[in-house]
């Protein structure tokens, strides 16, 4: 079934894919926070990764970028098109962590520690708390992520401390890039204040232009929109939009916000208990009753019986707010 | 007046060489909240390889004492680096991420290690190198009741002076300027950001631990070249008053272990000028006493250190 689906389907992600994650396991002692999880992630596409509290959503996020080694499974991050099974096989058969010959470049992220992970792989990552470097400015921020390219055009430094030539010409593409995404971002004005000092909004939106920084085929997104009041949800949509269009560059995120999954998502995967239990369209996974079950702590047939009432409650509260539904929060 | 002059050219000095010293323990602290309690001892592995390198170079005929003394520090520094980087690799690194206690204590163990490598290697007994570098300028000639007393600047002093301004000139801008400096102070303040970013935390620590060693062979050629006599022994009571140093000027910060070790050098000096030189290190260590029951984090330290 599933070989018929990926000849027929028009989702991207079955059959230009990105990240695939395979039959992953993570556990921590006797806990299993990850349960054989296996999805893909389509090229161009904004996926969500969603699910209740402790559903082990963070977890996968930590095994793409490195933070921790998974207990099973396969990860693969590809730059080209089409799946490459071939190469990828026999770059498990060897283990080797990459191979990055051609435009075809292929990574078994699990293998890879987590700098090259950033470095190689081009996977950029932003935190649920906040982990900007609050002692350095906004700009110096954004420079840290270009640090690969900097080291080799100073000669590992000595240029920089002489300020040579071509030292100088790759600080100030470094410094044209990074105010690119200042730009993008509305911070230009505020590039040479410490990370620290910026509003909260803004520190999100500083994390995302520095991840921006490292030129990520694959942006990972920790909860971007917590904490951020409606007016900055909405700009953080349309920068998110942009980044998808007009940039080489897929969106992995996790949010809590319905509205803004069922928004902007072209894909939803939904975890509990640390598997997967829906993965499709947001249209199909809101009207999952696996996924509603999962959301209301309920048993799958009770669904029925609780939608009703919440349809109705709902009712109640549209006769008197007549615009409340557009949100769409629980 | 002359002799206060004259005492304050020998204490920056004095203190130039701390302060060299101070540097490499405040960045490693910076950098892995650790104090490196070999680095002390990397100083003495420094200032004998300074030593034998001078002697090889005059051995083999090399007679023009500048050029010496260049190869000599370039030879000290590039060795004495790599004795740095090889102790983080062997005894740090795998210790990172285990408790607070373990890397200290195995910083102790290498500083016996090292001590007694070089004892038993070396010898026991010191090592003199006769006075190379000879003469100066005399800045101020003033008459007291006793007789004349002139304020002389030794060439030795002026260079130990010289060089010390040109490396931290040269090391403020490289943590300021470049990107391998960006990167240190990136890792000192979230080294998981920094390595989700593409920084190498682990070259970008064995790094810092070169550059200190580095710094610490300078210090260690120049205080074979100031005193002329060297043993196993030296590294001790200098690296305790560079730390003095460090901790004093606000460890973690660069121009604080600067002008710690500035203090702690015109400190000693002046004591052992006007007061008496058997109470020159209590003098000392009283005054960090003092400064950090009013500042506890230093000179120029910052109010809290943030570690993740």
């Amino acid at each position: 079934m599933e070989t018929a689906m990926k000849t027929t389907s028009s989702h991207n992600w079955d059959h230009n894919v990105v990240l695939s994650v395979e039959h992953l396991t993570m556990r921590f002692g006797g806990l299993v926070a990850v349960n054989d999880l296996s999805f893909n992630v389509g090229r161009g596409d904004i996926t969500a990764l969603i699910g209740p509290n402790g559903a082990g959503k963070t977890t996968v996020f930590n095994c793409v970028t490195g933070f921790y080694k998974p207990t099973e499974g396969r990860i693969v991050m590809r730059h080209g098109a089409g799946f490459q099974a071939e190469k990828i096989e026999a770059l498990t058969r060897t283990g080797r962590q990459y191979d990055d010959d051609g435009d075809d470049r292929v990574f078994l992220l699990e293998r890879m520690p987590d700098f090259e992970i950033s470095k190689r792989a081009k996977v950029a990552r932003t935190f649920q708390n906040i982990r900007l470097f609050g002692g350095m400015t906004a700009l110096e921020n954004l420079l840290v992520a270009q640090h690969n390219p900097l080291m080799i055009a100073s000669s590992m430094t000595i240029g920089g401390i002489f300020n040579l030539p071509g030292y100088r010409k790759a600080r100030a593409e470094a410094i044209d890039f990074a105010a690119y995404w200042l730009e993008k971002t509305g911070l230009i004005d505020r590039a040479d204040d410490p990370a620290a000092d910026l509003p909260y909004g803004a520190q999100r939106r500083l994390e995302i232009a520095r991840a921006m920084c490292i030129r990520p085929h694959l942006l990972c997104l920790d909860e971007p929109a917590a904490g951020l009041n409606p007016r900055e949800s909405t700009e953080l949509n349309e920068l998110l939009q942009y980044i998808r269009q007009d940039h080489d560059t897929s969106i992995l995120l996790i949010e809590h916000d319905m509205g803004v999954v069922m928004q902007i998502s072209d894909h939803v995967v939904v975890l509990d208990y640390g598997q997967k239990i829906a993965d499709g369209s947001a249209e199909s996974v809101r009207n999952d009753p696996k996924v509603i079950s999962a959301y209301l702590g309920v048993d799958e047939d009770e669904v029925e019986a609780v939608e009703e009432t919440i349809d109705q409650a709902i009712r109640e509260a549209e006769e008197h707010e007549p615009d409340s539904d557009k949100g769409g929060k629980s | 007046m002359e002799y206060f002059l004259q005492q304050l050219i020998n204490g920056l000095t004095l203190g130039s060489i701390y302060g060299l010293i101070a540097i490499g323990y405040t960045m490693v602290y910076g950098i892995i909240g650790m104090i490196n309690f070999a680095h002390g001892d990397i100083f003495m592995v420094g200032s004998f390889i300074a030593l034998a390198t001078f002697l090889a170079l005059v051995a083999i005929g090399i007679s023009a004492l500048p050029l010496i003394l260049f190869i000599t520090l370039l030879v000290a520094m590039l060795f004495t680096s790599a004795w740095g980087w090889t102790v983080e690799r062997l005894a740090y690194r795998p210790l990172r991420g285990s408790f607070r206690l373990a890397p200290l204590i195995t910083a102790i163990g290498m500083s016996i290690v090292l001590q007694n490598f070089v004892q038993i290697t070396q010898g026991a007994r010191v090592k003199p190198l006769p006075p190379q570098i000879q003469g100066g300028v005399t800045l101020i000639e003033g008459v007291t009741e006793n007789g004349t007393i002139a304020v002389q600047l030794s060439y030795m002093q002026m260079i130990i002076i010289a060089t010390t301004l040109a490396l931290m000139i040269g090391f403020s801008l490289l943590i300021s300027k470049t990107s391998l400096g960006r990167s240190q102070r990136a890792c000192e303040q979230d080294q998981k950001m920094a390595a989700l970013l593409g920084v190498n935390v682990d070259r970008t620590i064995s790094l810092t631990f070169v550059m200190g060693a580095a710094l610490a062979a300078v210090a260690g050629f120049m205080f074979l070249l100031l005193y002329g006599v060297i043993d196993f022994y030296i590294g001790f009571l200098a690296g305790v008053k560079a730390f003095t140093a460090a901790v004093l000027g606000g460890i973690g910060s660069l121009p604080g272990a600067m002008l710690g070790g500035l203090l702690i050098g015109l400190i000693e000096v002046f004591w052992s000028g006007y007061f008496s030189v058997e109470y020159k290190d209590v003098a000392a260590f009283s005054i960090l006493v003092i400064v950090l029951i009013f500042m506890p984090s230093g000179l120029l330290g910052k109010p809290e250190v943030e570690k993740v």
